[in-house]
């Protein structure tokens, strides 16, 4: 956290440091910046530390997410990338730190309620359902707005079809959305890699989410998806205000799609900034060379 | 292409139903024709529970994903609450003591689902041998269930619906067929909903399915809830229509592997499923004594008959579980497609 000082604004730092941060600036900024701050981050990582057993995965992390902005987050192998993810869908509990989502301060996100606080998410390794069909992939996707009970649904009518209608229409207009409608039919088991990665994409969307998680959805794409996949991150953004946090290691995708990046190393965040300032932070390009930081031995990995 | 989506939904409507209505009027008209009491009594019957038992694992199973070991005790205790709600309230229809207990099976199978919330796959089945032993055991240690029958066994009420007797062995084969479509219906639209997606979700990825919000928790006991209840009634079926008795020994250990493999063999997570394992589960061993007979005479006789098939029947699941995972169902699919495409061709 003391780390990379020289990279940041400081509107990346949640509302409490900031205001400690503020409190050493003058007091014409102060204002600015904390009003600023605490109605635009809609999702804050607070001194988040992780371990699993020895190996610690997470130390420290502070990170703010800003409304509507995708934010990258960078780093090598095992730096950690993905358990933030994990942290802050709950599938983790940090052993120290906080994650404010909605206004409220979480010391272990509740996973069963996360669609409804706004938090949808992809995964690394895909996790779809390889038995349904990507339609129906995506129109459980809105499972979080199913109101009605198991006997409604069985008789069909009434509230549980007027729910069905609606799932189903916004997951096709999803597909459509995501050029998918092609493969509605298909079980999603059957298709590519890369099309698999947009149906993830497709059940997250369909949620209709404040906030998207995804972990690598680029990886193992050929170059012509990749190019797709950052136009529909892009579109979704641009057409729904969805905020994006992105996990991706090309560094050209990166520096192309976000407006921010957040760089990890052996579970520390080294630098966070604009793609430009990230891009000359020499702690970055040592991270990035494979020189290890000078002191963290004996931690990490 | 607008043209082609717009067509779809008015072809496919009759097609999906085409073969369902062809089994129901062969079933209803066609059968009864035909049959003997002997196909009624040894083949239909028990065919008709054990079809209907399996839709019920199949839920579980199949669609949920939650292994069980348990059926058999879920089928004693339909088959007793049936008959106890029967006898011991005065001019209680008998569809309502089925419906209650077929609620009384989901209640208990609700109970022993409680470990699912913890427990998966290996663990989880051991876990339903609970239910297993306590209800065989409860049935057996408590003479009330049995209306203090000195024997333990006891005569099953007659099959009347509003005044209406259904007698003989073609009007108990009417009477289960008639249960039976009605709740396969109900479990076709209860797996092709919402809570059915539910049911594939939790099955294929707990965790995803916890972060779309599917309630994970309450979907595995809504699971074991509906699957009891199915196999309760499959229970009522079986002593009710089937045996005409109503007796613990029955719904062994033995009754839930043979319904566990009627899954397996007909095909997990398939409606049709069920029907295809049931009819191999009981068709089988009288294809085999009679082959047996033919071909060997007095040596084969009953013992030598039931080892032959116990092993026969393992090796079918083996070759099943290695070659076809799927089930007969779609060993039965492909083997159409490819009638079809010849057909086609010719
Ligand atoms: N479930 C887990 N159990 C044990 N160790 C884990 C687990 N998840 C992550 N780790 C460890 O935490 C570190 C960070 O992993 P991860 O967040 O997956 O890294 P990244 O996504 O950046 O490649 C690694 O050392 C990894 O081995
Ligand atoms: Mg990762």
């Amino acid at each position: 956290m003391t780390l990379a000082f020289g990279a940041l604004g400081s509107a990346p730092f949640p509302p409490e440091l900031q205001e400690h941060l503020a409190g050493l600036d003058g007091p014409v900024r102060r204002d600015d910046e904390r009003q600023a701050t605490v109605s635009d981050t809609v999702l804050d990582l607070v001194g988040v530390t992780l371990s699993f057993g020895g190996v610690v995965a997470l130390t420290e992390i502070d990170l703010s997410v800003r409304r509507g902005e995708i934010l990258a987050i960078i780093g090598p192998n095992g730096a950690g990338k993905s358990s933030i993810i994990n942290v802050i869908s709950g599938v983790y509990q940090p052993d120290r730190g906080q994650v404010r989502l909605s206004g409220r301060f979480y010391a272990q996100v509740p996973t069963q309620q996360l669609a409804r606080l706004g938090v949808a998410r992809t995964f690394q390794n895909l996790a779809l359902f390889k038995g349904l069909s990507v339609l129906d992939n995506v129109v459980i996707g809105r499972a979080h707005k199913t109101q009605s009970s198991f006997i409604e649904q069985i008789v069909g009518l009434g509230r549980a079809r007027t729910e069905q209608t609606d799932a189903r229409s916004r997951a096709l207009d999803v597909l459509d959305f995501l050029h998918l409608s092609h493969v509605g039919d298909r079980l999603a088991g059957t298709l590519p890699y890369g099309l698999q990665k947009r149906v993830e994409l497709a059940r997250a969307l369909v949620a209709e989410p404040d906030i998207l998680l995804l972990d690598e959805p680029m990886a193992g794409m050929t170059a012509t998806e990749k190019n797709e996949m950052v136009g529909f991150v892009r579109a979704a953004r641009d057409r729904f205000g969805t905020t994006v946090v992105l996990i991706e290691h090309d560094i050209g995708v990166v520096m192309g799609l976000s407006d921010r990046v957040a760089v990890l190393d052996y579970g520390r965040k080294i630098a966070d900034g604009t793609p430009d300032e990230v891009q000359r932070d020499q702690r970055v390009i040592d991270a990035y060379l494979g020189v290890a930081p000078e002191n963290e031995d004996g931690e990490g990995i | 292409m607008s043209t082609i989506t717009y067509d779809l939904p008015a072809y496919r409507f009759p097609a999906r139903w085409a073969t369902p209505l062809t089994w129901l009027a062969i079933a209803y008209l066609g059968v009864p024709l035909l049959g003997s009491d002997y196909l009624f009594e040894a083949i239909l019957l028990p065919f008709l529970a054990l079809s209907l038992a399996g839709l019920g694992l199949n839920i579980l199973t199949g669609y949920a994903g939650q292994v069980s070991l348990g059926s058999a005790a879920f089928m004693a205790v339909g088959a007793f609450a049936a008959f106890n709600f029967n006898l011991r309230i005065d001019g209680l229809p008998l569809i309502v003591s089925m419906v209650l207990a077929g609620l009384a099976a989901a209640g208990i199978g609700l109970v022993f689902g409680l470990p699912s919330l913890r427990l998966k796959g290996f663990y989880l089945a051991v876990s339903t041998l609970a239910a297993q032993f306590f209800v065989q055991w409860a049935l057996t240690k408590f003479s009330w269930f049995s209306n203090d029958s000195a024997s333990g066994v006891i005569d099953a009420p007659q099959l009347s619906v509003s005044g209406f007797a259904f007698e003989g062995p073609v009007g108990r084969y009417y009477f289960a067929l008639t249960v039976v479509c009605v709740l396969t219906l109900l479990a076709y639209r209860l797996v092709n909903s919402q809570t059915g997606r539910n049911f594939i979700a939790v099955r294929e990825n707990e965790t995803a399915a916890r972060i779309i919000g599917v309630p994970v928790l309450k979907t595995k006991l809504l699971a074991f809830a509906a699957s009891s209840f199915v196999i309760g009634i499959a229970g009522v079926l079986w002593a009710f229509a089937y045996l005409r008795t109503v007796e613990p020994a029955g719904f062994n250990l033995d009754r839930s592997f043979q319904i566990l493999f009627i899954v397996i063999i007909g095909g997990l997570a398939s409606i049709r499923g069920a029907f295809f394992g049931a009819a191999l589960i009981v068709v089988f061993p009288l294809v085999l004594s009679r082959l047996g007979s033919f071909l060997l005479g007095d040596i084969f006789n009953s013992g030598v008959l039931d080892m032959s098939q116990r092993i026969v029947l393992g090796a079918l699941i083996i070759l099943f579980l290695i070659l076809e995972p799927d089930g007969l169902v779609a060993l039965w699919d492909r083997i159409r497609k490819r009638i079809g495409t010849a057909t086609v061709r010719s």
